[in-house]
């Protein structure tokens, strides 16, 4: 059953009517980025790609993206500093300006985050669910994000409490939410299950 | 009517008890021997004397200590009082809600002066006494909602209409049942109640949501929810559960009568004038089973509604590690005989 909190990812198209196309992947991201581009050498040439390779570092996504032959390409080291870059981009973007996401769900997140932050409506935003399917965590308990999630349950990387990851998840965090799993059967927790792989 | 407050807790030594009167008024929030998710949305209607309907907004003899347990969530945890830039229009609408009602039905207690946007608001159980222009933040200690709901029963929710959707844009969420405002801000009526089971299939939400954004100034509604707590706790909270969980552990067949207790929600939702905004209150009242049972005919149906619980209704209010204990201590008071409809006492 699809979690009614959760974002829907319809996959990336090519806005043909936008102006400039502000694109930020992540990881596996990339070929999504590369088949709506692929061909397009005026949209490319209009393109802002901000690149981070995650979990595909060691692939060629990065040169396949600059063979693209955009307007520029950050290609970042983290997801955060992708994320700082695209602040600044979205700070400058202009009118009819279409911004894309592409990658694991903890950057989509991210990335649509900071499009509210800068008055980008989230719904406008194309976005395409690619690579693994790990979870961005909050626990409600000490509001630490753990990323890359899994796993259920899980140790939260900042308190330690074994938590449960529920199935909610606010877009304002870009985060699910774990909640302790333990506290009414201390010492006996349940199975770990990968859920997220 | 003077109300006397009582000093009594709400955690550590739990002294919280309810006097006869106030078992008497409790809002029991079974009509029928049985219970599953509906449209229960009537209009909130001056009700009975002395019920908590009476008046749109119920103050009783738990005020003080309510408003002391409610200072003491927000000093260990801000996050519990959130508010989106945009709603504070409907901040000032709330204040003016609120001290309005309170001043007009408990004139004994809260006094209310409007000249123009001078106001002077006096509070004497809490012992305030505060001149303010309406309108200017500057001229109150804290934020509008924060500084008003300190002063009033019951958790808050601020809903922002657009888009067809009502947003959780602000709120004072101190004495929830296992819900985070933290996390829940920004969201809309179909993301926050994304957790709840069963009501999305049965049509429940998209017909409350339908109903609510044509709710009209001036015609406010309420409903009835509940779920159970294990001490007299108003912070059930997520962010404490790692703290408060473990009561769920204690029940045992001599303590049930202290130890369980029944928890309703009155809610009541009013369309506000300046913002257009929906203010959603949130009231709790607690009584535990030893209480519920002097009424003979809440024992006997409350015994049935939770002995018939469908099991994923259970699991979600968090009731099952003590369901069966509870059920079995209720039967004594069960001779199995009729019970009339509605939800007063015979
Ligand atoms: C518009 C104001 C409302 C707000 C802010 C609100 C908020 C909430 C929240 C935060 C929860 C807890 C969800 C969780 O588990 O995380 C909840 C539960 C629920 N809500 Fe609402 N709600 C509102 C109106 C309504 C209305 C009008 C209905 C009418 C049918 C409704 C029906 C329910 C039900 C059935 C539950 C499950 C309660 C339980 O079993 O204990 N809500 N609501």
């Amino acid at each position: 059953m699809p979690i009614k909190s959760r974002p829907i990812y319809p996959g990336l198209k090519l806005d043909q009517r936008a102006r400039r196309h502000l694109v930020a992947a992540e990881g596996e991201g990339a070929l999504a980025v590369l088949a709506i581009f692929e061909g397009k050498g005026d949209a490319a040439a209009s393109a802002t790609i901000v690149y981070t390779p995650g979990g595909s570092a060691g692939e060629d996504h990065a040169e396949k993206l600059a063979d693209l032959k955009p307007d520029a390409l950050h290609v970042m080291p983290s997801q955060e500093t992708a994320i700082v870059r695209l602040n600044g981009l979205l700070g400058n973007a202009a009118m009819g300006t279409r911004l894309y996401a592409a990658g694991v769900e903890g950057f989509i997140g991210k990335v649509i985050a900071s499009g509210l932050e800068h008055g980008v409506d989230h719904q406008s935003i194309y976005t395409e669910h690619c690579g693994s399917l790990a979870r961005r965590v909050q626990c409600v308990h000490c509001k630490g994000m753990t990323e890359n999630v899994t796993a259920t349950p899980f140790t939260c990387s900042h308190c330690g409490l074994n938590l449960f990851v529920r199935d909610h998840y606010s877009r304002r965090l870009a985060a699910f939410q774990g909640v302790v799993v333990d506290c009414e059967t201390p010492g006996e927790l349940p199975e770990i299950e990968e859920l997220y792989r | 009517m003077t109300i006397q407050f009582k000093k009594e807790t709400f955690r550590d030594d739990f002294t919280f008890s309810n006097s006869p009167e106030a078992i008497r008024r409790f809002p029991f929030p079974f009509d029928k021997d049985q219970y599953m998710y509906a449209v229960n949305i009537e209009q909130h209607m001056p009700g009975p004397e002395k019920s908590p309907y009476e008046f749109p907004i119920d103050i009783d003899e738990h005020y003080v200590a309510e408003m002391e347990d409610r200072a003491l969530v927000l000093k260990q945890d801000p996050l519990r009082c959130q508010s989106l830039p945009h709603m504070i229009t409907a901040e000032w609408d709330l204040v003016e809600l609120l001290m309005e009602s309170m001043a007009k039905n408990y004139p004994e207690h809260f006094q209310l002066t409007r000249d123009g946007d001078r106001w002077h608001w006096v509070n004497q159980p809490l012992g305030i006494d505060q001149r303010f222009t309406f309108g200017d933040t500057a001229t109150l200690p804290c934020p509008p909602m924060e500084y008003i709901t300190r002063q009033c029963q019951g958790d808050f929710n601020l809903l922002d209409q657009r888009h067809d959707n009502l947003w959780m844009d602000a709120g004072i969420v101190t004495t929830q049942a296992d819900w985070s405002l933290d996390f829940d801000i920004g969201m809309n009526f179909m993301e926050w109640h994304a957790p709840v089971p069963i009501a999305h299939d049965l049509g429940v939400f998209d017909r409350a949501l339908k109903f609510l954004l044509n709710l009209q100034q001036g015609r406010p509604v309420r409903r009835l929810n509940w779920t159970m707590t294990i001490n007299p706790r108003l912070d059930t909270s997520p962010e404490n559960y790692h703290k408060w969980g473990i009561d769920r552990t204690t029940v045992t067949p001599e303590n049930v009568g202290n130890k369980v207790h029944l928890r309703v929600e009155l809610q009541a939702l009013w369309r506000l004038p300046r913002s257009n905004a929906i203010v959603f209150s949130i009231r709790a009242y607690l009584i535990k089973m030893e209480e519920l049972v002097t009424i003979p005919k809440w024992a006997r149906r409350f015994h049935r509604v939770l002995r018939d619980l469908p099991p994923e209704l259970a699991d979600y209010k968090g009731l099952t590690r003590y369901r069966e204990t509870t059920v079995d201590w209720l039967s004594k008071y069960d001779d199995g005989a009729p019970t009339s409809p509605g939800f007063f006492p015979d």
